[in-house]
């Protein structure tokens, strides 16, 4: 079976967890036999790691020698139009042109370099919307130039490529859900990338979701029929820590972290207002709110205006090797997220041995154990639970004495087993 | 001839509110008032009362020949007295059939057995002491909190003047002897010991009302049968289980009611089948071994062992924890901390903690106030903590402390003796200057 698979970003070149995700996922369908996956990303940076797949880069692919056949893709590229931002480029030998079917009397533009490839950018921007379309009709190219069964597309900012690909050859597609965007703006929802979540999701043979949480979601708010909705969770690539890995901690106190974006949908105002509560009752514990985002600003001042500066750290957007030292300096990782689908990183941490508190509204909530769980909005179960963790022993013990054990039993192999299975169903329903 | 020792486990814990961290310190009560008196009052209006009613008119109906035996824990008879004192009464009526024997046991229904000799012994002499106050007769038979029992235990129990002791009949313990006989302590065998018959006593406590089990339903001529299957010459039935099984575990509406009022009836059509209460098994009956069980076992779970009360880091610390307080207990006077300190140490609290959500999640789930085993772990641990502050402010922490607090008492001593002789000093200057004053007088004059 080979997997025709559109995804948005590959490691190293990423800016969230959809990335890691699909490295995983691509790594562990890569274990079953007679599986091969053809991973589609907008922007082929050339350094990624490619054992197990193939990856090729919507730039890279030569698009001026195409032909588009879209003559099925009149609907789908309505709601394109809806959000897009389409900018004209004046001067012929920057773009590529191409003219549809005429019933549509309009005209589409792509932006191409001089080697007649489209130009992505592959980072998450304002122009998203643009280049979502242009992705979309690159795909179409690369669906007819590979032979496959099967088209999987990640997350919204994939979607019309995969629905592309499937109107050119008629080949099933599932469609892989890491997040809605209920998740991502918690509830004022984005009309444009709401429509786009919805179309394709509809166009979909098949849907997955990461969590039962999502589930409920695309069954209720984008009514999508149950039948074909499975939920496959997220699992994490093994991490083997060595003594030498681990950080000195300068500090003879202890830490708890907040790892993530700062934005609504973390939660980190939960955060900081528990931080506070616990800061009122012990004195040896600092707080970490590692990462960046929108919200970044109004957090340090209302840390400041609750007099917990001194004790409250902004370390600013982590790389690399600074997330993992920053992970196992913590006594508890908390993420107490508004709505995360899924949420891999509490699994990282668990790995590095560190307790983890989570939000029931969070996906991988359904399948943990060996975490603490309690309400975002609960700011005193949460301080409670974070003193609890610091002060008596009993519980980080518990945790690092079966945590890792337990992530350790979440693999991306499992997880692909269960893919499969859900594109036998979407090849069976054709 | 086979015997029926009924025996029923009486017990409801004082539940903590939901205790946070900021709390500490600031307040100082530490239960659930509304959920303790409220599990108190259905479980009283579902199972205690019709229970007992049943169990009065079956053992008034029977003349003698139906017996039972219970053990109630000293909390649950402290809920009795606060939230449903006709419960207590009806347990009285009871009593005075002579027919029901109460079993002894810890007061607060704790481990302590586990951890220190001398304050299990006086926990099971102020259980005792409580039964033979409320019904009028010294028990002579022990039950260990949730049936544990280890050699040495047993040891212990016989030490304080026990003839016996009930416990569970693990199969890992017994291998293939039958638990359908009385044993024997194996390092003092003048202690009894009655084995727990698993399958029969879980056939009514847990399967009586599955409608999945094969031998749904299970009719009084049933059960009958499978005792009278037993082989000839196995001499006791041990039915050992919470009493909460009629009306609270298995519905009114599964007719466990129907069945308990049956079961005699049908079991005395039987020339060699009767029932007797523990005392009578250890009266009649000739121990047939030693049992040996060198590390402690327990009623509960598939284990029957001690992992649902000790079996994860949180439980241990909580266990460790609370009983590192015990020397100052001993100190303590203040009777309010003491009440507390019996509430703390109940088992139920350690119960709540346990992780084996897989294999017993549901009996886990039964009564427990809290979510997960963390929360119940975290608020245990909040309540300890503000106790731990209140004891060692009731009582001093160190021999640096102690000696100062005695330097205290023995400066409170001189300061009294002095105030006492300024008062006779005071006193002999006015009587001498009385004295004097009618002298001056009479010169003048």
């Amino acid at each position: 079976m080979r997997v025709l698979m559109f995804g948005w970003e590959f490691p190293p070149h990423i800016s969230g967890g959809l990335g890691t995700a699909c490295y995983g996922l691509t790594k562990g369908l890569s274990h079953i036999p007679g599986l091969q996956v053809l991973f589609v990303v907008p922007k082929a940076y050339g350094d990624e790691d490619q054992s197990g797949i193939r990856l090729v880069g919507a730039n890279k692919v030569p698009v001026s020698h195409r032909e588009l056949k879209l003559k099925h893709f009149s609907e789908t590229l309505d709601y394109i139009e809806v959000g897009s931002k389409l900018i004209p480029y004046m001067e012929p030998e920057e773009f590529w042109r191409h003219t549809r079917e005429e019933k549509l009397r309009q005209l589409e533009f792509l932006n191409t370099n001089e080697e007649g490839f489209v130009d992505f950018s592959g980072k998450y921007g304002a122009d998203l919307l643009r280049e979502i379309r242009d992705y979309a009709l690159v795909s179409n190219i690369i669906a007819q130039d590979y032979a496959f069964d099967i088209i999987h597309a990640h997350d919204w900012l994939a979607y019309p490529a995969g629905m592309a690909a499937k109107e050119a050859t008629g080949k099933p597609l599932v469609v892989h859900v890491h997040a809605t965007d209920f998740d991502r703006s918690g509830g004022s929802v984005n009309p444009a990338v709401f429509e786009i979540e919805k179309k394709g999701m509809e166009a979909a043979d098949m849907v997955i979701t990461v969590s039962n949480m999502t589930r409920r979601i695309v069954v209720e708010k984008y009514g999508i029929d149950p039948d074909k909705v499975v939920t496959v969770y997220n699992a994490v690539e093994p991490h083997e820590m060595t003594v030498a890995d681990v950080p000195k901690k300068g500090v003879d106190e202890k830490i708890v972290t907040f790892l993530g974006r700062i934005t609504m949908q973390k939660g980190p105002e939960y955060f900081v207002e528990a931080a506070h509560r616990v800061l009122q009752r012990m004195d040896n514990v600092r707080f970490v709110m590692a990462g960046s985002g929108d919200m970044m600003e109004s957090m340090i001042r209302r840390a400041a205006q609750l007099k917990i500066s001194d004790k409250f750290h902004f370390t600013g957007f982590l790389r690399g090797d600074d997330v993992f030292d920053m992970l196992v300096m913590s006594d508890l990782y908390v993420m107490p997220s508004v709505s995360e689908p899924f949420g891999i990183s509490p699994l990282e941490a668990m790995q590095s041995n560190v307790p983890v508190l989570i939000s029931h509204q969070s996906g991988v909530a359904e399948i943990l154990t060996y975490a603490i769980k309690t309400n975002f909005w609960d700011v005193d179960a949460m301080a409670d639970a974070i003193y609890g963790v610091l002060n008596y022993s009993g519980l980080p013990k518990m945790f690092v004495a079966h945590g890792k054990k337990e992530v350790d039993s979440l693999k991306w192999e499992n997880s692909a087993i269960h893919v499969k299975a859900v594109y036998d169903k979407a090849l069976a329903r054709q | 001839m086979k015997t029926i020792c009924f025996y029923f486990q009486v017990h409801q814990p004082f539940r903590f509110r939901r205790y946070r961290f900021f709390d500490i310190g600031n307040d100082h009560y530490y239960y659930d008032d509304y959920t303790n008196e409220s599990v108190m009052t259905k479980v009283a209006a579902k199972c205690y009362l019709p229970a007992n009613e049943l169990l009065l008119k079956m053992l008034r109906k029977h003349k003698g020949k139906f017996k039972v035996s219970f053990s109630i824990s000293g909390l649950a008879i402290e809920q009795f007295k606060l939230y449903a004192p006709e419960v207590l009464d009806s347990f009285k009526a009871l009593a005075d059939t002579g027919m029901v024997e109460f079993l002894a046991e810890t007061y607060s229904h704790s481990l302590v057995s586990l951890k220190n000799k001398e304050a299990f012994f006086s926990q099971a002499e102020a259980h005792a002491h409580l039964i033979e106050s409320l019904f009028g007769k010294r028990p002579t038979v022990f039950r260990n909190t949730e049936l544990i029992y280890s050699d040495l235990l047993g040891e212990l129990v016989a030490e304080m003047g026990y003839q016996a002791m009930l416990t569970e009949g693990a199969k890992h313990v017994l291998g293939w002897k039958s638990p359908n006989f009385l044993y024997c302590n194996s390092i003092n065998p003048r202690l009894k010991v009655l084995l727990k018959n698993f399958k029969l006593s879980d056939d009514i406590a847990f399967r009586f009302g599955n409608k999945g089990w094969n031998e749904w339903p299970l009719t009084t001529e049933k059960f009958v049968k499978w005792i009278l299957k037993l082989d000839k010459r196995e001499e006791v039935i041990n039915l050992f289980m919470d009493y909460e099984t009629f009306g609270e575990h298995q519905d009114k509406n599964t007719g466990i009611f129907d069945f308990l009022e049956n079961l005699p009836v049908e079991v005395l059509k039987h020339k060699g089948l009767s029932f007797s209460t523990p005392s009578e098994v250890v009266a009649d009956l000739q121990p047939i071994a030693p049992v040996s069980v060198p590390h402690p076992i327990s009623w509960a779970d598939e284990e029957r062992d001690l992992t649902a009360w000790l079996g994860n880091e949180m439980q241990q610390e909580a266990f460790d924890k609370l009983y590192t307080l015990l020397p100052k207990i001993q100190l303590c006077k203040d009777a309010k901390l003491l009440k507390d300190w019996d509430f703390l140490q109940c088992s139920d609290h350690f119960y709540y903690m346990c992780t084996k959500f897989f294999s017993d999640g549901d009996v886990h789930a039964y009564f427990n106030p809290y979510e997960t085993p963390y929360e119940a772990f975290i608020n245990y641990m909040n309540v300890l903590s503000d106790f731990t502050i209140r004891l060692n402010a009731a009582v001093p922490k160190s021999d640096l402390d102690q000696e100062l607090s005695n330097l205290t008492d023995l400066l409170a001593a001189k300061e009294e003796k002095i105030r006492k002789m300024e008062d006779e000093i005071k006193n002999l200057r006015k009587r001498r200057t009385s004295v004097k004053k009618p002298v001056s007088t009479k010169k003048k004059v």
